[in-house]
């Protein structure tokens, strides 16, 4: 009688919780898809998709094909038979959406400029106005030198570093360092759509989805000390990032596996993937995994046996933190 | 355009007491406003500020960047810091702890050499340094940086920042030294952020200084590896220490660092022969138990010798720990006490204007021989050949020029 009552009142909640969706949004638009896990017995979807002939028979990823990639990765991580259907599950017009690149590694391993084209254009395509959309890392030069051509003003992607905007001047904190946030996530964008790219870090033992946020502080170097931990982790429990933050997608076209995060071609191998997820903590663990197995078939010792194992993993899906999951059983990976 | 600093505490940019005249945009406009200034020679005051600035326009790293001194290179292009205790490994492309230094395709660099973000003309007093040419003013210079993270930190705007973040001048050594004689100062202070950060810049200035006749005096953590220390430090003529507490629990929790190296350093620097003064800023509940007082004292006492000045300072809320009150006058007095009774000769009580403990007085007579209203000291009684005038007892410290 008791499981009865209860199983109704799930019912009768998830009825309201739907009708309240429609209602909010009008036109009978569906509910936006939420950036962490929902409920506590829902898997975790990590999306690797995946394309041998990403670069065709060069050397530089074809367009064409990175759209393509990103297409099936986003309509299978969505459930979705469109691409546009699954990126107005992610966004609304009226939206400000900050794509928030990496390019500390140089034109080498940066965030894909194809993919960031993509992204632009389907986001365009759910609603979102050109000039509304800011592709932004820390720092202009880095950005240029990594392939991206600036742009400021006028109704056109935007593209610029924090050094343009600036820092605001009050300190936010989770933990036991304080930091400036950039002026482009609070003032320029409402949505936050992470682009890492995928690497071995000497310290952090990875960067992928949560350690990219070192990007929007003004003082990273504070968060390095014990392996980046908690540090990781904690600045992703930073309200202005949790609120903002709907989707990684996380560029694997090329990896390192070995010598980052700075571009070492020698430690650097074509992955020809995406991976991409609303849980940056599932994401990064199996970021992790791709990287060991590399590791593995180079000969290398495990991160843990160099004792640079990603510890903030772990720290991130803690129950002071609950960022997301890092149990591989409460992780669904889907591979195309 | 001028921003008074005359009335400032400490190492800290900050008027003890009264609102921070320097946040962060007043700081700016000042730097903003007269970045001209240091060229055209308009300081007049010596206790008047230095303001620079580079404007908004974009700084050329080039000219800041040399190559880092204390470092070694690792494999897969990382290097390890061999400056500080921390000693950092960093990977290529990326920075140590202290934000300032980063390593570029496996060689380490400098960032902040001649990259002057804040600059004063300051009584020597204000450092605190109280047995030290008392009465002269002291130009005062930092880069932005730091190799710890103090949760009381009056200046975290320059130096919990990165040298691109913070408006900043070029002023090599030579031009900080022509400035030092320019506007009067006997002295060139390393202060406000971290000098061990920007050691290279320091020793050079210091060389330069010397040269000129100028002398050179840091106000540091003493978080800094022995090598280091002995080579920049060497060029000290004498040295400040912020000790910040006496227990390691406090240096991990509050400051993000070690006690040890410090104390260290405090007996390195008395086998090196420094002129030193200890300053303990005391925080309400963290570091003011008189177990610590005693504990501290005792320390000095054995490892440095009873006549190392010791500074009790009071501390104003700032940075991440706005929620503590100030030090209540009677917490600083009670300090002093257990460090007069444990023998210490010179127990200061400092950020409390009119305190008669911001006076010297001579341990054998008592009599007072160096009288400091604020900043300024209004009476110096010590003989040339630093004795009491009085009974002719030697009073330790660096008095005459």
């Amino acid at each position: 009688m008791k499981a009865m009552h209860s199983a109704c009142r799930r019912d009768f909640l998830r009825k309201c919780l739907t009708g309240a969706a429609v209602l909010g949004a009008g036109g009978g638009a569906e509910l936006l898809a939420a950036a962490e896990p929902g409920a506590a017995q829902a898997k975790s979807r990590v999306v690797v998709a995946r394309d041998a002939m990403l670069r065709g028979t060069g050397a530089t990823v074809d367009s064409r094909r990175m759209e393509g990639l990103l297409d099936r990765a986003m309509q299978t991580l969505f459930d979705r038979d469109r691409p546009i259907e699954a990126w107005k599950k992610l966004v609304r017009p009226g939206e400000t959406v900050g794509l928030k690149v990496n390019t500390l590694g140089g034109r080498g391993v940066a965030s894909n400029q194809q993919l960031v084209e993509a992204i632009c254009e389907r986001l365009q395509q759910a609603g979102i106005r050109a000039g509304d959309i800011v592709v932004w890392d820390r720092d202009s030069e880095e950005m240029e030198h990594a392939g991206f051509h600036l742009s400021m003003g006028g109704n056109r992607v935007q593209c610029f570093g924090t050094d343009q905007a600036g820092y605001e001047d009050d300190l936010v904190a989770f933990g036991s360092v304080g930091s400036r946030l950039s002026k482009i996530l609070t003032q320029r964008t409402n949505v936050l759509i992470n682009l890492p790219v995928l690497k071995d870090h000497d310290g952090a033992g990875v960067t992928i989805a949560l350690k990219n946020m070192y990007g929007v502080i003004h003082n990273p170097n504070k968060y390095h000390p014990n392996g980046c931990d908690p540090y990781i982790a904690d600045l992703n429990m930073l309200p202005v990032i949790r609120t903002r933050m709907r989707l990684t997608i996380c560029d694997a076209t090329t990896a390192m596996y070995e010598g980052g995060p700075g571009y070492k071609p020698e430690h650097s191998w074509k992955c020809n993937a995406l991976l991409v997820s609303q849980d940056p903590v599932a994401l990064d663990y199996t970021g992790w995994q791709i990287i060991e197995r590399k590791r593995a078939e180079m000969g290398l010792k495990t991160l843990k046996g160099e004792d640079r194992a990603p510890n903030y993993i772990a720290t991130a899906a803690d129950s002071q933190h609950k960022l997301g999951t890092n149990d591989p059983r409460r992780i669904s990976t889907l591979e195309v | 355009m001028f921003c008074e600093s005359g009335r400032q505490q400490g190492e800290s940019l900050a008027v003890r007491g009264e609102p921070n005249p320097f946040n962060r945009r007043s700081f700016l406009m000042c730097a903003l406003a007269s970045g001209a200034a240091m060229g055209l020679g308009e300081f007049a005051e010596p206790a008047a500020a230095m303001p620079l600035g580079a404007g908004a326009q974009k700084q050329d790293d080039a000219q800041f960047t040399i190559e880092a001194k204390f470092y070694q290179k690792l494999q897969n292009k990382k290097i390890k810091c061999n400056l500080c205790p921390r000693g950092c490994t960093v990977g290529d492309k990326e920075r140590g702890y202290c934000g300032v230094r980063e390593n570029r395709g496996g060689t380490y660099y400098s960032l902040v050499h001649s990259r002057v973000c804040a600059a004063h003309v300051d009584p020597v007093e204000k450092k605190p340094l109280f047995h030290y040419l008392p009465g002269t003013v002291a130009f005062s210079l930092a880069t932005a940086g730091c190799n710890v993270n103090c949760k009381f930190c009056q200046n975290w705007n320059i130096s919990q920042s990165r040298p691109e973040q913070v408006p900043a001048e070029y002023v090599p050594p030579q031009r900080v030294a022509a400035l030092a004689k320019q506007y009067g100062c006997p002295t060139i202070a390393y202060t406000y952020s971290e000098p061990v950060i920007f050691a290279e810049f320091l020793m050079d200035a210091a060389d330069a200084g010397h040269e000129a006749g100028v002398w050179s005096i840091v106000v540091s953590n003493g978080y800094m590896q022995e090598e280091a220390m002995r080579a920049a430090y060497g060029k000290m003529d004498a040295v400040k220490i912020d000790l910040k507490a006496f227990s390691e629990s406090y240096y991990r929790d509050v400051v993000t660092g070690q006690l040890k190296p410090v104390l260290e350093s405090l007996v390195t620097l008395k086998k090196m022969g420094k002129w030193t003064e200890i300053v303990y800023l005391v925080l309400p509940g963290l570091n003011d138990s008189d177990a610590e007082f005693r504990g501290l004292a005792t320390w000095i006492k054995t490892n440095l010798g009873e006549d190392v000045p010791l500074h009790f300072t009071q501390f104003h809320p700032e940075y991440l720990l706005k929620n503590l009150p100030i030090t209540p006058v009677p917490t600083l007095e009670r300090a002093k006490a257990i460090a007069d009774a444990e023998g210490l000769h010179y127990v200061y009580i400092g950020n409390v204007p009119g305190h008669p403990a911001q006076n010297t007085y001579c341990p054998k007579c008592r009599r007072m021989l160096v009288e400091r209203v604020g900043f300024t000291a209004s009476q110096m009684l010590i003989r040339k050949d630093n004795s009491c005038p009085f009974c002719r007892h030697p009073i330790p410290g660096i008095w005459h020029a």
